[in-house]
């Protein structure tokens, strides 16, 4: 008897305090985010919390948004298949979330997508490049470029800064990733007068390019376009120099990790890749927020995700203000309207597909580091 | 013209890594008629033993230096020497008399349990780690054509070590008891061979040359990790097959024409994503018309 008073008591307040905490008290907005805050992409995850908690901290001590505070909300999904969707149904239905930010990785994005959309709550991707996040419906968002759009920036690149008429495409056959991002720079470099002399295709994990580059080099190309992942590219810019393959390589975001100076070294060495955001891609915003990051998180500095997590929450919040309200359908309508907004990963502008259109940056492998180059406008 | 050329001297250099692996794989089913699968682990061992070798013995003997490069390969391929023998001795030997099946099964999870093993955190790691330069890296160019000073190594040491191992075979009474028990074990054992003794021997041999294998393959593409060798592995097994299986020469031939098909075809734009596919459809094609292999002498079985 006694037992099952306890056991009801403790119940009571369960429920209370679900329903004290459901759609957020009448000052507050809550905000849920689901991240991979533990298991095997924890960097990615945590990089993107910290960026989204620097930004609500920001928000909040500004006074808020409409008068009132935002309740950020974060659930860890532990990098797993399946969590996000729990951790989303309970952000959604039990805690009353008014938006969602999240994920890094476009599967766990894509799972928790068909959730936000059946509810109505309009979700944020910071940085999933993956095409079909957003064709999930018209409630999901991204504040990131898609992969087709780095194939135009990299073409845009040859042309312009490198001044290239010729250019060889070497593609990871195994990965998508690779040739939609071959694809797009073929169709943009031919568009803008360039031409390709040769197109040869590996397999992702190979450790023999020599075959394939001495075609290349045969071809007389003024660069190469490698879009790969940074294991290949670091060994097929080792073996471009074996065979005496003098030109600038140059890549995609897949290039971007310390693993690439590491087995790279020498070779490596003024090769060029585009990607999302560099700390010194200077600009007032961009250089208030790395101030910020760095006093916030004891001098770290931010990554490509800890930006695009930063500015996935204040678009959120730049929407909420101009919809002058919290209801699923206002903040999507006045997210879709997004126009210009200065990020600080550049300027976004949110298309018809509920992409973000805005610029990229290429950097350049200098000593060991990488040096920002340029910012490349869509 | 010299970018054929030029193509030859890239399959050589990659083709005489398979040729050393192959020789491997030929040697020990020339004694047990078995395939060793555990064979292109071993390769995957001696790559990380030279990757720890390295900077121990690099404040010493100088970095990236010719005394380096001799002492790393030396020691790796005596370590995998005695890790061979080891696996001989643990997992095939109490098997011995069992059907050559249950010896082959056992093969291929010797092969999984190192690549697995080496993948945890504790032992190597799954992600790619950068292989340390041992020699320095210079271009040599004769006219439009580049050799890189490392393919040049390996030529050259392939060439000697084949010659060296056609000495031991041919011209030792090592060899001359690794022939005999290949050509009939239990005559060989009535002639006083110690069978347990050539076989260990022959493993060790075969290991040791798959050290060095691995190390030339981690010189050509510095990036390992445990998974390495299956792809060099499987190819050095087909060329094995090719040249005609237990018979050394055949596998020193199958390994190179291997190298040069993958390369050669690997260049052609538009075709280049099936270069093991047509390369391996050439070997069919040869298999269908010389199913010994090419040096293989046909064996008829008397009933």
């Amino acid at each position: 008897m006694k037992r099952a008073l306890f056991l009801s008591l403790v119940l009571t307040l369960i429920i209370l305090a679900g329903c004290k905490q459901g759609g957020g008290s009448a000052n507050e907005i809550l905000v849920g985010e689901f991240a991979s805050l533990t298991g095997k992409e924890a960097t990615f995850g945590q990089s993107s919390h910290e960026g989204t908690v620097l930004a609500v901290e920001e928000l909040n001590a500004a006074g808020g948004v409409l008068g009132k505070k935002i309740n950020l909300v974060t659930e860890d999904n532990q990098s797993k298949p399946g969590e996000s969707a729990n951790a989303v149904n309970k952000l959604i239905a039990k805690d009353g979330a008014v938006a969602i930010l999240g994920e890094v990785a476009s599967s766990r994005s894509l799972e928790a997508a068909p959730i936000c959309q059946k509810d109505g709550v309009p979700q944020i991707s910071p940085s999933s490049t993956n095409p079909k996040v957003t064709e999930t419906g018209d409630y999901i968002f991204r504040v990131c470029f898609i992969d087709p759009f780095q194939g135009t920036v990299m073409a845009n690149f040859a042309k312009k800064t490198l001044k290239a008429q010729k250019i060889a495409i070497f593609t990871d056959v195994k990965s998508d990733y690779s040739k939609g991002l071959a694809k797009f720079f073929k169709e943009a470099f031919t568009a803008a007068g360039g031409q390709i002399v040769a197109e040869l295709d590996f397999n992702g994990g190979d450790k023999d390019f020599k075959g394939q580059l001495t075609t290349i080099k045969g071809a007389g190309p003024e660069g190469v376009f490698v879009p790969g992942y940074y294991t290949d590219a670091a060994l097929i810019c080792i073996q471009a120099k074996e065979i005496g393959l003098n030109v600038p390589l140059f890549g995609g975001d897949g290039w971007e990790s310390e693993k690439l100076t590491e087995i790279g070294k020498q070779a490596v060495e003024g090769t060029y890749f585009s990607t999302h955001y560099s700390p010194d891609a200077g600009g007032p915003k961009g250089k208030a927020f790395v101030d910020a990051y760095k006093k916030r998180y004891n001098g770290k500095l931010p990554d490509a995700m800890a930006a695009l997590g930063y500015d996935s929450a204040m678009i959120l919040a730049d929407a909420i203000k101009r919809a002058n309200g919290t209801e699923g359908a206002k903040i999507r309508d006045a997210l879709a309207a997004t126009k210009d907004y200065d990020a600080v990963t550049g300027k976004i502008t949110i298309n018809a597909k509920r992409d973000a259109e805005k610029s990229a940056v290429i950097l350049q492998v200098k000593g060991g580091k990488f040096a920002y180059v340029e910012t490349i406008a869509p | 013209m010299s970018e054929l050329l030029q193509q030859i001297i890239n399959g050589l250099a990659l083709g005489s890594i398979y040729a050393l692996i192959a020789l491997g794989y030929t040697m020990v089913y020339g004694v047990l008629r078995f395939i060793n699968f555990a064979h292109s682990d071993v390769l995957m061992l001696g790559a990380f033993a030279a990757f720890y070798l390295a900077p121990v013995l690099a404040p010493t003997l100088g970095a990236e230096s010719i005394p380096l490069a001799f002492a790393v390969i030396v020691l790796s391929a005596a370590i995998c020497a005695c890790i061979g023998m080891l696996i001989e001795f643990l997992a095939y030997r109490p098997l011995r008399s069992r059907p050559r099946l249950t010896v082959l099964i056992t093969a291929i999870g010797v092969s999984l349990f190192l690549e697995f093993a080496g993948q945890h955190e504790k032992v190597f790691g799954a992600a790619t780690k950068p292989f340390p330069a041992l020699l320095p890296n210079a271009d040599a160019g004769f006219g439009a054509l580049h050799i890189s000073s490392n393919d040049l190594v390996v030529l050259v040491l392939t060439a000697v070590l084949l010659g060296v191992l056609w000495f031991i075979v041919q011209k030792t009474k090592l060899g001359m008891a690794m022939r005999a028990v290949s050509f009939n074990e239990q005559a060989a054992a009535l002639m006083g061979v110690n069978v347990n003794r050539i076989i260990s021997f022959t493993f060790g041999l075969g290991s040791a040359l798959a050290a060095v294998a691995g190390i030339f393959y981690a010189m050509r593409a510095p990036g390992i990790e445990p998974l390495m060798g299956v792809q060099p592995g499987l190819r050095a097994f087909i060329a094995a097959v090719l040249g005609g299986i237990g018979n050394l020469p055949g596998a020193a031939l199958g390994g190179l024409l291997l190298g040069v098909l993958e390369t050669v075809f690997g260049g052609i734009p538009s075709v280049s994503n099936y270069r093991d596919g047509i390369a391996f459809a050439i070997l069919i094609l040869i298999l269908l018309f010389r199913p010994a292999g090419l040096l293989g002498k046909t064996q008829i079985e008397k009933v």
